[in-house]
């Protein structure tokens, strides 16, 4: 059961909570029961891991997969472009050089 | 529920009685952003294209936006040797019932004098269009577009959702409904195809989404913004399913291409993406891009919902602004029309956000002013594409 105020559930089935307020580096949370710290400075929106996932596991977001780990990921760890990519199309940032690259 | 819409003598009802000024190419640009600063009235806009080869889409779209219900009257603005087809567009206007005027620069004795005669012809249609009759209209009568811009991870939780119930709203009551666009579909292909009116209609939502995903991946971006992942959204396939919910949960009724006007109610999807190989870069550069096209495909209004912020507005067609964000909300509220971070706050339901947006969708069709209105807002984007499917937007397609 999550009764962690600043993270909601979208759906029992997923495996990430998200975050409804923003959450700074440090700050303890309470995940699934389990304390944790938060391992990095989250705005609004961002998701956090709701338990344990496996590389390559399907990350699992509005029950539908979002794509897939890129590596193990820890309960009440910051899920993001670090350690969760597409199944589909490479997304891109601003430190992306532009042309066909990606 | 009665609205007052500006009857067009081509039957057409809109909301709003425009005077557009538009140049055919980068070239007139000037010319006729000039005509529309010096006549200085809310009702006159500019629109434009600024491309000098010829491209059957462009002419298509310009056709559609041109004629379109909110524009009562047009003057368009060449310099004389661009590719458009001027003539055609003029051709087309006028068969609709609109006054059309075609100043052509080299001919006009240039810049200053172009200008003068555009004024004079501008204040002349002006005062044409203020003759156009008023008559009772219904929403069964309303074309009712959605995109989104900026992106966040709240998108999909706040905004998104309540659109999709104001949406299955206005379906209820025989509007049009369109949502869009393929390449932010990416990954909701199949669950979408279960909603298809029709095997066929089902058949065509996966092979457009697959097209759009093929076109994306050889151009080596998705549509998929660094702000989106400043926001919390890490992949493409997230950020589909949160711009999915748009699109509420009625039957979808058909595929549409920009431009296409649909003739019946029900819900549409409209594929953005070009037929073939890439040729003109990206679908959508911007997001003016995909309003405009929701325009050309007769929106009366573009419901635009937003995370990271945008302010945007639209020429020829309202756009009323929906902040997923609470703290974006906070930041931008005087762009803003209505805040869904309520949502994320706990503060309103989606039902609720979805409800305030249908009422604001019928003061605005009734002539109040959206936040991007007010503030002056009227961007415009039209671009290079190629579709096969042409025959679909011949004139059988005009309500």
């Amino acid at each position: 059961m999550n009764k962690e105020p600043r993270l909601i559930l979208l759906h029992p089935n997923d495996n990430v909570l998200v975050c409804s307020r923003s959450i700074k580096k440090g700050e303890p949370l309470t995940v699934e029961g389990h304390s944790v710290v938060a391992d990095a400075d989250m705005e609004l929106g961002h998701k956090i891991a709701r338990r344990a996932i496996t590389a390559s596991e399907k990350i699992i977001k509005y029950n539908a997969p979002i794509g897939s780990a890129s590596k193990d990921i820890e309960l009440g760890q910051h899920v993001h472009m670090h350690n969760l990519q597409s199944d589909y199309i490479a997304s891109h940032t601003r430190d992306n050089k532009g042309g066909n690259g990606a | 529920m009665v609205l007052k819409g500006y009857l067009r003598k081509d039957g057409q009802k809109g909301i709003r009685n425009q005077v557009l000024v538009v140049y055919l190419v980068e070239c007139a640009h000037h010319v006729a952003r000039t005509i529309v600063n010096k006549v200085n009235q809310e009702e006159v806009q500019l629109l434009g294209f600024p491309g000098c080869y010829p491209n059957d889409y462009a002419l298509d779209l310009m056709t559609r936006l041109c004629t379109h219900s909110n524009v009562g009257a047009v003057t368009l603005v060449s310099l004389g040797c661009e590719g458009f087809n001027r003539e055609h567009l003029a051709a087309e206007i006028e068969k609709s019932g609109r006054p059309v005027s075609t100043l052509v620069i080299q001919k006009s004795g240039g810049t200053l004098s172009t200008i003068n005669k555009g004024i004079e012809i501008v204040q002349q249609q002006v005062s044409e269009i203020n003759q156009v009759e008023q008559v009772p209209m219904g929403l069964d009568e309303l074309i009712i577009g959605t995109i989104c811009g900026g992106s966040d991870g709240t998108s999909g939780i706040s905004a998104n959702p309540a659109v999709g119930y104001c949406f299955d709203q206005l379906l209820a009551k025989g509007s049009r409904c369109i949502f869009e666009e393929t390449g932010e579909l990416i990954g909701c292909e199949v669950i979408m195809a279960g909603r298809a009116q029709t095997p066929e209609v089902a058949d065509k939502i996966v092979s457009v989404v697959e097209k759009a995903e093929r076109y994306y991946s050889i151009m080596g971006y998705g549509s998929f913004a660094p702000g989106n992942a400043e926001g919390g959204l890490t992949t493409q396939e997230e950020k589909s399913m949160g711009a999915y919910a748009k699109s509420g949960a009625s039957m979808i009724t058909d595929v549409i291409i920009p431009g296409e006007i649909p003739t019946k109610s029900g819900l549409y999807l409209m594929d953005v993406v070009p037929d073939g190989d890439p040729r003109f870069g990206f679908p959508n550069i911007a997001d003016n891009a995909e309003i405009i096209e929701m325009v050309a495909s007769g929106a009366h209004i573009n419901l635009f919902t937003t995370g990271r912020g945008s302010v945007v507005g639209s020429a020829i067609s309202p756009v009323i602004k929906i902040c997923a964000n609470p703290e974006t909300y906070r930041n931008l509220s005087g762009d803003m029309d209505i805040n869904a971070g309520k949502v994320i706050d706990g503060e309103a339901t989606v039902e609720e956000v979805g409800q305030e947006i249908f009422d604001l969708i019928v003061a605005v069709a009734q002539g109040q002013k959206s936040c991007s209105e007010a503030l002056g807002h009227a961007e415009f984007l039209v671009t290079y594409k190629q579709f096969q499917n042409k025959e679909q937007m011949g004139p059988g397609c005009l309500i």
